[in-house]
């Protein structure tokens, strides 16, 4: 069953290594820090629009229009008008901690790109241990929004801090065993192999794997509705409160930079990465997150926020036990059929339709209540 | 070995995204848990009662548009009413049916904007309120036909209304009741039965029925406790015995009764509506009153069930031409006297949503 690609073999015999530039590896270096960089921040500046103009139409509103053709200019803009706001600290911030938190969130970010396929081979660097890398290097914007919290000396920031800390330490769990999933099947933990092995997108094979992936990466990420780091109607702005001008153009930076992130994991791990017919494999990545964050421009639009004990059940009751039962069910299959990939997709979403409905029956987000 | 710790106070307010104005609340933290709470307010206190001592009784009317500006023509009429109660002036057929059409869209109105700011206060994101706000921009057209206002309407007067409605009122407004119905049954799509929503919002900030009424609370929280009282019914002001409607109640004083209770009275709002615009007859709209109202000396308490609960207007007679003294009851302000039994126990979360859930004005509470 060939989803995408009519010849797998072919993808199989193009080198997996980026071809050698003149120049040799810093050339290669070179070129895609530029690209990454570019990347990110068109994107970013990209995200931006789409989720205001797509959250406009769904709020039967315009949504920005008058900056360039359909607003298009909008994020430039907005750039230019924070650069030039006045940068206030408060008096009783711990000056250090203040500056550096906004650029200890934003350099990871930019740091994860570098195992992520733009098409095959095109990468910074293919290492071998790609998605733990990836794992391991999100966290630390975590770090930024903790310093950023307790450094800026706002009880509202504090707060905000304190969730997102207990959110990021909750979700990594349920994400890790989602991914291992996807590992388990590939046999590798290279992000260029995972793509390569996708002859069937694992969305279809490990479709209870790619919930549990994007519920915890949308929380990770504090996208809504887990977005309780900066609940609006709670705790004002939450860890940026106390941020102004360029620091906050930062954390707003880091915010969709995330969203951009989880983007292009999902893409890469479920979705089949830059794989696909007629078009051309960097353009079919971007379609794909492209995708997948319009979904979580829709979600943000139409769901209540959690609070924050039912973000902790959410994750130690819900999504930690079926992730530990996808891992399970996977390690079965992948012993018992090496190689009939095909026949497993529609069992794989029959279990997963029935462990989702089964748990939900006995989970309901306010049944358990979670002392934070 | 033990850390030193000290309880974490937190200021929400005055100027808060979700305090509906300048209300503040000293909350006192155990983590995210509240431990208590102390609701503090007169940030908006403009000293109105005063000022109505100063004026002609009909120059208070604008006055009582700043008391809770969601719903002036609510507070019109209940003021009206006691200066006719006070003085005996008699209103025409025509201006009753005027007034409550004008009461009961202003209910639909002051329902719409409390139950899109409390699912603001839940957290999604904005969706439902620009939703609300675009049909309470039907509502407003409609008031703008009739008097030139969206906001502070200055519309009734003792005796009547100030002017009579366009000929383009009413066929706005049959357009406008065909189509409400519509759009209440989409909000409920929306987020009636939403999972998050249901665990945010039920059994959360219960109300009892004894602290209800120890309190003495009214409106859409009382009834959100089960408590069928209705001045409507239980003590028929203008025409409103005429007409066929249903109290809704909620079943245990929780934030998601108080909200549907409040999606509920929209539509048995729409029902009165209905029969008013069948029944309203021609002929004056506003019977014969003197330029300066001179009522005999005396007292008199006239309420009239407002969007918010029993909204009541006391007035004294000296027999000037202004009164001797103007006292509001006001429902807000005895409705958030609630609030701390109702939060402490719960998070900074739910502080929010069951403040907005009670739905208050501070324009009512400073006065």
């Amino acid at each position: 069953m060939m989803i995408f690609n009519p010849d797998p073999s072919s993808v199989r015999q193009m080198p997996t290594l980026a071809p050698d530039w003149p120049g040799g590896f810093w050339w290669h270096w070179l070129l895609f820090t530029v690209i990454i960089i570019a990347f990110v921040l068109l994107l970013v500046m990209g995200y931006i629009w789409l989720e205001r103009r797509a959250m406009g139409r769904m709020q039967a509103r315009l949504g920005p229009n008058r900056a360039g053709p359909f607003g298009l200019l909008q994020p430039v803009a907005d750039a230019l008008k924070v650069m030039l706001k006045e940068d206030i600290v408060p008096v009783n911030a711990d000056k250090i901690v203040h500056l550096l938190a906004p650029i200890i969130a934003f350099a990871p970010v930019l740091i994860i790109f570098a195992v992520v396929p733009f098409a095959n081979g095109a990468l910074l660097a293919d290492l071998n241990i790609g998605i733990v890398f990836v794992v391991a290097i999100s966290s630390i914007s975590t770090l930024g929004v903790f310093m950023a919290g307790w450094g800026s000396s706002n009880k509202y920031s504090l707060l905000g801090a304190m969730r997102n800390v207990a959110s990021v330490v909750s979700y990594e769990i349920p994400v890790v065993l989602s991914i291992a999933g996807v590992v388990l099947i590939t046999g590798s933990l290279s992000m260029n192999q995972i793509v390569l092995a996708q002859e069937i997108p694992f969305i279809l094979l490990q479709p209870l794997g790619f919930l549990i992936f994007f519920i915890g990466g949308c929380a990770e990420i504090n996208r809504s509705p887990f977005d309780l780091l900066e609940a609006d109607s709670e705790i004002v702005a939450g860890f940026h409160t106390e941020y102004s001008g360029m620091k906050f153009a930062m954390f707003y930076l880091v915010e969709y930079a995330e969203a951009l992130v989880i983007s292009a994991l999902i893409t890469t791990l479920f979705l089949g990465g830059w794989r696909g017919p007629i078009l051309p494999p960097w353009l079919w990545f971007l379609v794909k997150v492209m995708v997948v964050f319009f979904v979580m421009v829709w979600t943000r639009t139409t769901l209540p926020r959690v609070r924050i004990d039912q973000l902790m059940a959410l994750a130690w009751k819900f999504l930690f036990p079926l992730a530990l039962l996808n891992l399970f069910i996977t390690g079965i299959e992948i012993l018992a059929w090496p190689t009939a990939i095909a026949w497993l997709i529609p069992v794989n979403i029959a279990v997963m339709v029935i462990l989702v409905l089964l748990w939900s029956k006995l989970f309901k987000l306010g049944w358990g209540r979670v002392e934070v | 070995m033990t850390l030193k710790t000290e309880p974490f106070v937190l200021n929400v307010g005055p100027q808060h995204p979700s305090t509906h104005g300048v209300f503040r609340m000293r909350a006192t933290l155990d983590g995210e848990v509240v431990v208590d709470i102390e609701p503090i307010f007169g940030y908006l206190h403009r000293g109105i009662e005063k000022l109505a001592e100063e004026r002609t009784y009909t120059g208070v009317i604008p006055l009582t548009d700043r008391l809770d500006y969601l719903s002036s023509m609510a507070n019109n009429l209940g003021y009206c009413l006691a200066v006719e109660k006070l003085a005996g002036i008699p209103v025409p057929e025509r201006a009753q049916y005027i007034r409550v059409i004008m009461a009961e869209l202003q209910r639909i109105a002051s329902h719409l904007i409390a139950v899109g700011a409390f699912l603001n206060d839940c957290g999604a994101f904005m969706t439902p309120i620009v939703y609300m706000i675009r049909e309470r921009e039907k509502i407003l057209d409609l008031f703008d036909m009739v008097c030139g206002q969206r906001l502070t309407y200055n519309y009734m007067r003792p005796g009547g209304v100030s002017q009579e409605i366009p000929d383009e009122f009413l066929p706005a407004l049959d357009k406008f009741l065909k189509q409400m119905p519509g759009w209440i049954d989409e909000y409920d799509q929306l987020l009636k039965e939403n999972e998050i929503l249901l665990a945010r919002s039920k059994g959360v900030g219960t109300l009892s029925q004894e602290l209800a009424i120890s309190i003495s609370a009214s409106g859409p929280v009382l009834r959100g406790s089960g408590i069928k009282w209705d001045i409507r019914r239980a003590d028929p002001y203008s025409i409103y015995e005429r007409f066929e409607f249903d109290i809704p109640t909620g079943t245990v004083g929780d934030c998601y009764d108080r909200y549907r209770v409040r999606v509920e009275e929209m539509r048995q709002s729409l029902r009165i509506l209905e029969q008013a615009r069948q029944q309203i007859p021609g002929g004056e709209f506003r019977s014969k009153v003197p330029h300066l109202i001179r009522p005999p000396v005396g007292e008199t308490y006239a309420h009239i069930e407002a969007p918010k609960g029993e909204l009541g207007f006391y007035l004294v007679s000296d027999n000037s031409i202004a009164p001797y003294r103007c006292h509001v009851r006001a429902p807000s302000l005895l409705n958030v006297t609630a609030l701390r039994d109702l939060m402490i126990g719960w998070k900074i979360a739910d502080l929010i949503l069951i403040f907005g859930s009670m739905d208050i004005c501070m324009g009512e509470i400073d006065r």
